[in-house]
């Protein structure tokens, strides 16, 4: 380990990986930081991907793959089960071992990484980040850097220090509870989906199936809703109700930040990427394939931009990432704003309808028609969502 | 005064809170959480967002310091 390097990540998730890894596809020096003793643990996630996302950046292998997904069930809140197949597949991930790939691809590029060590303050002279303050085997030390890369997900404070605003809404805040438990009797590849004011208001149940009927079992609700009823309330209410007696193999709490981007995610020596960056798709709370996205597109410009030498470069990163997935993501979120609002009557009754068209006509687009003829409001956004591509 | 309890051994450091509260209040490691008191408003948005009941408005010492 040297006391100085161009870029210094911090957080060993997804895409602070992917970040260090494109840096320092560039030519560049990059170390990652990572608070916890293990790469990938603990999993706060539901593991859910599409095959098209990740295969951007690592080709599909059983090493990292649970099960494989071709379609979706929603469940309303009377009970009514619709199954609709998925154009595009999908993966129920093992991201214990996928974030120790990511990060073994990035270590393949020449990036240093380190654990255990928890970065606590950043150094800033005449208003430009430097480098990072961190405590290791118990040991205050400092690392110098010419562009610091926070990475360090939902818990994100390295932001804040740059003086860039990061802490999001507290209705914003999707507070999620899962559990990974066996003897799960579910097709194992259908992701299972349910809505309604009973099991997660202003947000969803998810059960997503895994190897050798385990499934990921778990929910988000809003800041707005934990105020009054937490998280794990919810959860404990289905597991008592549908598998009272299912082994539990893992629970976790966990943060969705289910906002848009924050405003600013690049300052003078720093730039933001993944959960730091709030680059969660806000409508279905997917993070793993736009941090990677998000790191991607970052390291490479911090990469380009110490190559180059000239830090400004560093940056157009926010105009990248708008471009990219940023402005589509504005329109997710009041995407998500009207579906999570929805009654459980109108739920029930996008169900029905769904329920009346043959399997093989049921695709994701025509589920959009039949949600739109219930919310017609809907329509403007996901007009745009199509055009933005 | 801090009004914001940690019940013990109960957090299980997912970060939630930290992500929405305004003050930068919190100190997440590994394993152990800290509250800041100089910092710390007593908002309440953290109590709210934890998924696991760990953080509590302590009203009784409001009233105590109250009296
Ligand atoms: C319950 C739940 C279910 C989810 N389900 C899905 C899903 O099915 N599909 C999906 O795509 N996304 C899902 N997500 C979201 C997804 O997990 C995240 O978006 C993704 O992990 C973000 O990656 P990241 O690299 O930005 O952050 P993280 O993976 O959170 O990595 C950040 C890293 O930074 C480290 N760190 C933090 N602070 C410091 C510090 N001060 N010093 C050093 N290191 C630090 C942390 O220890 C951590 O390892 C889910 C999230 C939750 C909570
Ligand atoms: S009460 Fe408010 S200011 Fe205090 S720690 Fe919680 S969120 Fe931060
Ligand atoms: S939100 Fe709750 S469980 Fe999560 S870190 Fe904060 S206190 Fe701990």
């Amino acid at each position: 380990m040297k006391s100085e390097y161009d870029v210094i990540v911090v957080g060993g998730g997804p895409a602070g990986s992917m970040a260090a890894r494109f840096a320092a596809e560039q030519g560049v020096s990059v170390i990652m930081l990572e608070k916890d003793r293990d790469i990938g643990y603990p999993v706060r996630c539901g593991e859910a991907v599409s095959k098209a996302g990740i295969e951007e950046f690592i080709k599909p292998d059983d090493v990292f793959i649970s099960t494989t997904i071709d379609k979706f069930a929603m469940i309303s809140p009377d009970g009514t089960e619709v199954v609709i197949p998925l154009e595009q597949s999908g993966f129920i991930l093992e991201r214990r071992i996928f974030d120790y790939e990511l990060a073994k691809q990035a270590a393949s590029y020449g990036v240093e990484i380190i654990t255990r060590a928890y970065v606590n303050g950043l150094i800033i002279e005449d208003g430009k980040v430097c480098g990072v303050k961190y405590e290791y085997k118990g040991e205050q030390q400092e690392m110098r850097s010419k562009v610091v890369i926070a990475a360090d997900g939902v818990e994100s404070r390295i932001g804040r220090w740059a003086g860039i605003k990061t802490h999001i809404d507290f209705r914003d805040m999707e507070s999620c509870t899962q559990v990974t438990a066996a003897n799960i009797d579910v097709d194992s590849s259908t992701l299972y989906f349910y809505f309604g004011k009973d099991v997660a208001p202003e947000g969803y149940f998810w059960i997503f199936p895994k190897r050798n009927n385990s499934a990921n079992i778990g929910l988000g609700v809003s800041g707005a809703i934990g105020k009054k009823t937490s998280s794990q309330t919810y959860l404990n209410k289905f597991m008592s109700e549908h598998y009272p007696n299912a082994p539990i193999l893992t629970k976790i709490a966990g943060g969705v930040p289910s906002s848009i981007t924050l405003e600013k995610i690049s300052a003078p020596g720093i730039i933001l990427v993944g959960d730091a960056a709030r680059q969660v798709n806000p409508l279905s709370g997917g993070g793993i394939v736009s941090g990677m996205i998000g790191g991607k597109i970052g390291g490479t410009i911090v990469g380009e931009a110490i190559k180059q030498n000239n830090l400004n470069h560093i940056l157009t990163y926010d105009k990248a990432w708008a471009e990219r997935l940023g402005k589509r993501h504005e329109i997710f979120g009041r995407i998500k704003d009207t579906i999570y609002n929805l009654s459980d009557e109108k739920y029930n009754s996008i169900a029905h309808a769904i329920s009346k068209v043959p399997m093989q006509k049921r695709s994701l687009g025509n589920v959009f028609k039949i949600a739109l003829f219930n919310k017609p409001s809907l329509l403007i956004d996901i007009a745009k969502v199509f055009l933005i591509k | 005064m801090l009004l914001i309890d940690i019940i013990p051994n109960k957090c299980d450091f997912c970060g939630c809170c930290v992500g929405v509260c305004p003050e930068d209040a919190i100190e997440l490691k590994e394993a152990e959480i800290k509250i800041d008191e100089n910092l710390c408003t007593n908002c309440s948005k953290c109590v709210w967002a934890c998924p696991i009941e760990v953080l509590k408005f302590n009203k009784e010492r409001l009233v105590n310091k109250n009296r």
